[in-house]
């Protein structure tokens, strides 16, 4: 039993049903626990009163966000040594989830910016390359809508994230160099002195689970509606040539 | 590998549109910036660096889906691919031709137009520096996307979404070097930078472009 063994869109099939119902369930009680214990059983923040609190959308939006492109990597990867279909199918699932994260973590930051730096943008480095990654996003869910062979845009649309990814990293970097931030550094590191109070801490972790089986789950779906629709598609066909 | 230079050069010059079109488009938008800004030479030349790399940018932007797409209709695209040459030298060859037909014009025209936008004169050898360097990476990352999306039909609005955020890292770090040297500044390592980022490129991305013909041509 190995875990390519999922790869057959059957077996994929019959485990995800089992997996997805549990996804939802743990990813409902975890959002709902997490944000209710954050929003009103944890103190008010000494200087940014109760607007620290957006944290708990914010910060897992945007760790989702980036995580999100690297699935989306690693199952183009997969596609295109492996030839899996299920694979790319993920890849094409995980990006509108994707790009919604991104949206979310731009506009909580937003809301929080306009009270606290008085601004609701800056051209922050870390703002800044959210938004390309927002850009990268629309650029890959594009080629996907606007290719009608499935296997040439799983193809291309691979090909375009693995370079895709290289650039985000590139400018990822690059913007540190053209502007000053405001942004905060890290304060969740799990290896520094400094961070942030246990307080905040635990609540944000169990967002931060809710977050991913939200994610889980809806990949799941996703996928495997992709994956009937291939079918559908298959039997429309087979039945035009009968 | 040399002939296919010659006949996409003479293509370019001959068939029309390519050449001169992108300087053209150029001038119009370095034309088109005082206007929209105000003829002042305090605002103008605080921008001038940013806008002529910008105009830079979308002129060699204009060209782009012409790199693959006419001898993809015509055919030539598939004996080029079972040529002896490797597809990925018939991709960095066709950057090539594209570079020299619109970057290398763009770069030798820009510090005339840098005269227009009052480009302080500290900038101009550093413009030059810049574009010299970093219109090659801009050549290179638009025939990856011109080979993407070469096999669609309308696939000229989609390979600018896609091809311009590729072009982030080198913008900022040619018209950084631009303004550092209209400064005063130490230019060099934003320059050194852009042109880890253009070898980057040439080096990485004929492969990457070569793959997406091959499935295109499939």
């Amino acid at each position: 039993m190995s875990f390519w063994e999922y790869a057959n869109p059957r077996r994929f099939m019959a485990f995800t049903d089992r997996v997805m119902g549990p996804a939802f369930v743990l990813a409902g009680v975890a959002l709902s626990f997490g944000l209710v214990w954050g929003f009103f059983f944890t103190p008010n923040d000494f200087r940014q009163g109760s607007t620290v609190k957006i944290i708990y959308l914010h910060v897992p939006s945007a760790f989702m966000a980036i995580n999100i492109w690297v699935m989306m990597l690693v199952t183009s990867l997969v596609w295109l040594i492996r030839r899996h279909h299920v694979s790319a199918l993920a890849a094409k699932a995980a990006a509108p989830v994707g790009v919604t994260m991104t949206l979310i973590a731009l506009m909580t930051g937003a809301i929080w910016g306009q009270p606290m730096w008085g601004t609701f943008w800056v051209w922050d480095p870390r703002l800044t390359s959210f938004l390309i990654l927002f850009l990268f996003y629309l650029g890959y869910m594009a080629l996907w809508s606007a290719i009608d062979d499935p296997d040439t845009a799983a193809d291309l649309t691979s090909v375009l994230c693995l370079v895709g990814s290289v650039f985000a990293f590139l400018s990822r970097y690059a913007v540190n160099f053209w502007n000053q931030g405001l942004h905060q550094g890290a304060s969740l590191s799990l290896d520094k002195e400094e961070n942030i109070s246990d307080v905040f801490w635990l609540p944000l972790v169990v967002c931060l689970a809710g977050f991913i089986f939200l994610f889980l789950a809806l990949v799941l779906l996703r996928t495997r509606s992709e994956i009937r629709k291939r079918r559908v598609h298959a039997i429309t066909v087979r039945e035009r040539a009968a | 590998m040399k002939g296919l230079l010659q006949r996409d050069l003479r293509l370019a010059i001959r068939a029309g549109g390519g050449f001169g079109l992108a300087l053209a488009f150029f001038l119009i938008v370095v034309i088109l910036v005082p206007f929209g800004v105000g003829p002042s030479a305090d605002v103008l030349a605080p921008i001038a660096p940013g806008v002529l790399w910008l105009g830079a940018l979308l002129a060699c932007l204009l060209s782009l889906d012409r790199i693959f797409a006419t001898d993809y209709e015509d055919g030539s695209l598939e004996f080029l691919a079972t040529a002896p040459v490797p597809l990925e030298g018939v991709v960095a060859v066709k950057a090539l031709a594209h570079w020299l037909t619109t970057g290398l014009p763009l770069t030798l025209a820009a510090p005339v137009f840098g005269v227009f936008l009052n480009l302080p004169s500290g900038g101009y050898g550093w413009l030059v520096a810049s574009l010299a360097l970093g219109t090659p990476a801009l050549s290179m990352i638009g025939a990856f996307g011109a080979a993407l999306t070469v096999g669609l039909k309308r696939g000229g609005l989609l390979l600018s979404l896609l091809v311009l955020p590729l072009y982030i890292p080198t913008l900022i770090f040619g018209a950084d070097t631009v303004r550092r040297g209209v400064d005063g500044l130490e230019a060099g390592t934003s320059l050194i930078l852009m042109t880890g980022i253009t070898l980057g490129t040439l080096a990485l991305l004929p492969f990457a472009g070569a793959a997406a013909l091959r499935v295109n041509l499939r």
